[in-house]
């Protein structure tokens, strides 16, 4: 075969690769919407859905099969376009973030030097999915939910981005290999302890979990942005929320705790068991906090996030300067 | 490169022109931003990766949101269109619009002229560069831009703060789009809710 160089074969596997994480990522997903429920239920002392298969591992097929065939509804008056668009942006911008992510020395789609910047680009884009969804609706509890949603952004963007540049001067780079080849003597979660607080904050609002969960509120919007969704529509915002946990999850490990770096076991295992307690915690979050006001949710992230990340980038730099060597 | 670069910038031109062109406020938007993730890609193209990022980043990410929460609250609809065809005569745009194409075809003549060729796919600057450059030379330009920020953020601070005082004691059912404190917030829902019922009910 001399059309099988060594080139064509690194293509290959680098097609195979992203196709591999891509299908973990939707896999992880939807197979996280049956483990949150059993959780939950374990955690507020009830049952989740045991009927389906052995301890309800095939509730996942139950509510695919619900989903895919459920009657693909778009309301009259809302706005095609943008209707159609809402939920291929929330499912898309996040699916990409994963490109990003080393996941092991040898696994990972993309090495880019700005690489955590795209994560920001992305999360960015995201935003969109909520607005147009909750716009196109022509649905005032959508608008109000998009409406949320916005305003929420807006006051979380700003002190996410911050809350990592402390993590970006210390391993110099922003892209996340060397974040995470930085990491080999001591975890970021230590020397960065406040970044780690404050992005865990805007992780969770990246994602529109609870107790960021405004812009769905099903008690007083009777779920928000997307009320008037149905079928598969409603299920790629659906799977795209857990998708964001699994990616928000994945960031934190890489970011703060040394990506695949651990003792005795192989760098594979300490990854997906790293992201498995993140993933965990956000569960346990939803079960364990009220829904806090909205007003509250954005002053809580002007008047202690933001300076909170300002004053760890300040002292950060300054250990930066004082430490490095003279002219360095 | 180059064709990734032309590609884009088509994309940019079109999606622009699509901003000028739209009836629909919110589909102009939609293209707008289209539009600035397009120039990103050149800038991603012409091996500027950092300043694609941030300009996705600032400007798709975050002004447009803005934008986009400020459009979708007004809830536009026919009369705006009509209003807006009532306005944009012919003898409205033609003269700006031929003054523009005299200098579009000035930049093009010296765009032509000028030796512009393998500038594309050369060295790509890192982060790191754009960086060095920013607080070396252009130190002094990044602390009048800083300035003018904080002047920005100050002014836009005292500007919330009086209103948001004055609204203490005045009457409730004058809304308030000033996001500055969660009673102005809560009043301009209210009056959303209010507004997009009586529309319900009239449709």
């Amino acid at each position: 075969m001399s059309w099988w160089t060594p080139q064509v074969e690194a293509i290959a596997f680098a097609l195979f690769q992203a196709l591999v994480i891509l299908i973990a990522a939707v896999g992880a997903g939807a197979l996280l919407t049956m483990v949150e429920r059993r959780l939950l239920g374990l955690w507020q002392d009830r049952y989740g859905p045991n009927r389906v298969g052995p301890f309800g591992v095939l509730q996942i097929l139950a509510d695919m099969l619900k989903i895919l065939f459920k009657e693909d509804w778009i309301p009259p008056f809302a706005d095609r376009t943008f209707f159609v668009l809402a939920p291929a942006i929330a499912m898309a911008s996040l699916l990409l973030s994963f490109m990003i992510i080393p996941i092991t020395p040898s696994w990972g789609v993309a090495d880019l030097h700005i690489g955590l910047l795209f994560f920001f680009a992305m999360a960015g884009i995201n935003v969109y999915a909520v607005l147009f969804g909750g716009w196109s609706s022509g649905n005032k509890y959508a608008l109000l939910g998009a409406m949320r949603a916005s305003a929420q952004t807006l006051s979380y963007e700003v002190f996410m981005g911050l809350s990592l540049m402390g993590v970006v001067a210390m391993a110099g780079s922003f892209n996340m290999r060397e974040i995470v080849a930085a990491q080999d003597t001591i975890w970021f979660i230590v020397p960065q302890f406040f970044g780690f607080c404050t992005f865990l904050v805007a992780g969770i609002a990246v994602t529109h979990r609870h107790p960021f969960d405004q812009p769905e509120a099903e008690q007083e919007l009777a779920d928000g942005y997307h009320v008037e969704y149905s079928g598969m529509k409603w299920g790629m915002f659906f799977i795209g929320e857990y998708v964001g946990i699994v990616l928000v999850s994945a960031l934190m490990v890489t970011l703060f705790l040394g990506g695949w770096h651990g003792p005795w076991l192989p760098p594979i295992v300490w990854f997906l068991l790293k992201t498995t307690i993140f993933v965990g915690f956000f569960v346990l979050l939803r079960a364990a906090l009220p829904r806090p006001r909205y007003d509250a949710v954005m002053s809580f992230g002007w008047k202690i996030c933001l300076p909170l990340t300002l004053i760890n980038l300040l002292l950060t730099g300054a250990l930066i300067l004082i430490f490095s060597p003279a002219g360095g | 490169m180059e064709i990734a670069f032309y590609l884009s910038a088509v994309v940019a031109v079109l999606a622009t022109l699509g901003v000028v062109t739209g009836r629909h406020p919110v589909h102009a938007l939609l293209y707008l931003i289209v539009s600035l993730i397009a120039v990103a890609m050149v800038f991603f193209a012409l091996g500027a990766p950092f300043a694609g990022a941030l300009e996705i980043i600032v400007y798709a990410g975050a002004i447009m949101v803005l934008f986009v929460f400020v459009v979708m609250m007004l809830n536009l609809g026919e009369a705006a269109a009509q209003q807006e065809r009532a306005w944009l005569r012919l003898s409205t745009w033609l003269g700006p619009a031929i003054l523009s194409g005299v200098l579009l075809l000035v930049l093009l003549v010296t765009l032509i002229g000028a030796d512009v060729g393998g500038r594309i796919g050369g060295e790509t600057l890192t982060a790191k560069a754009v960086g060095t450059l920013l607080f070396g030379p252009y130190l002094i330009v990044v602390e009048l831009a800083a300035m003018l920020l904080l002047a920005a953020l100050v002014a836009a601070s005292h500007l919330g703060r009086s209103e948001a005082h004055d609204e203490s004691h005045a009457v409730r059912q004058v809304p308030s789009k000033r996001t500055a404190d969660g009673r102005g917030r809560a009043a301009s829902e209210r009056a959303l809710g209010d507004d997009t019922s009586s529309e319900e009910n009239s449709r």
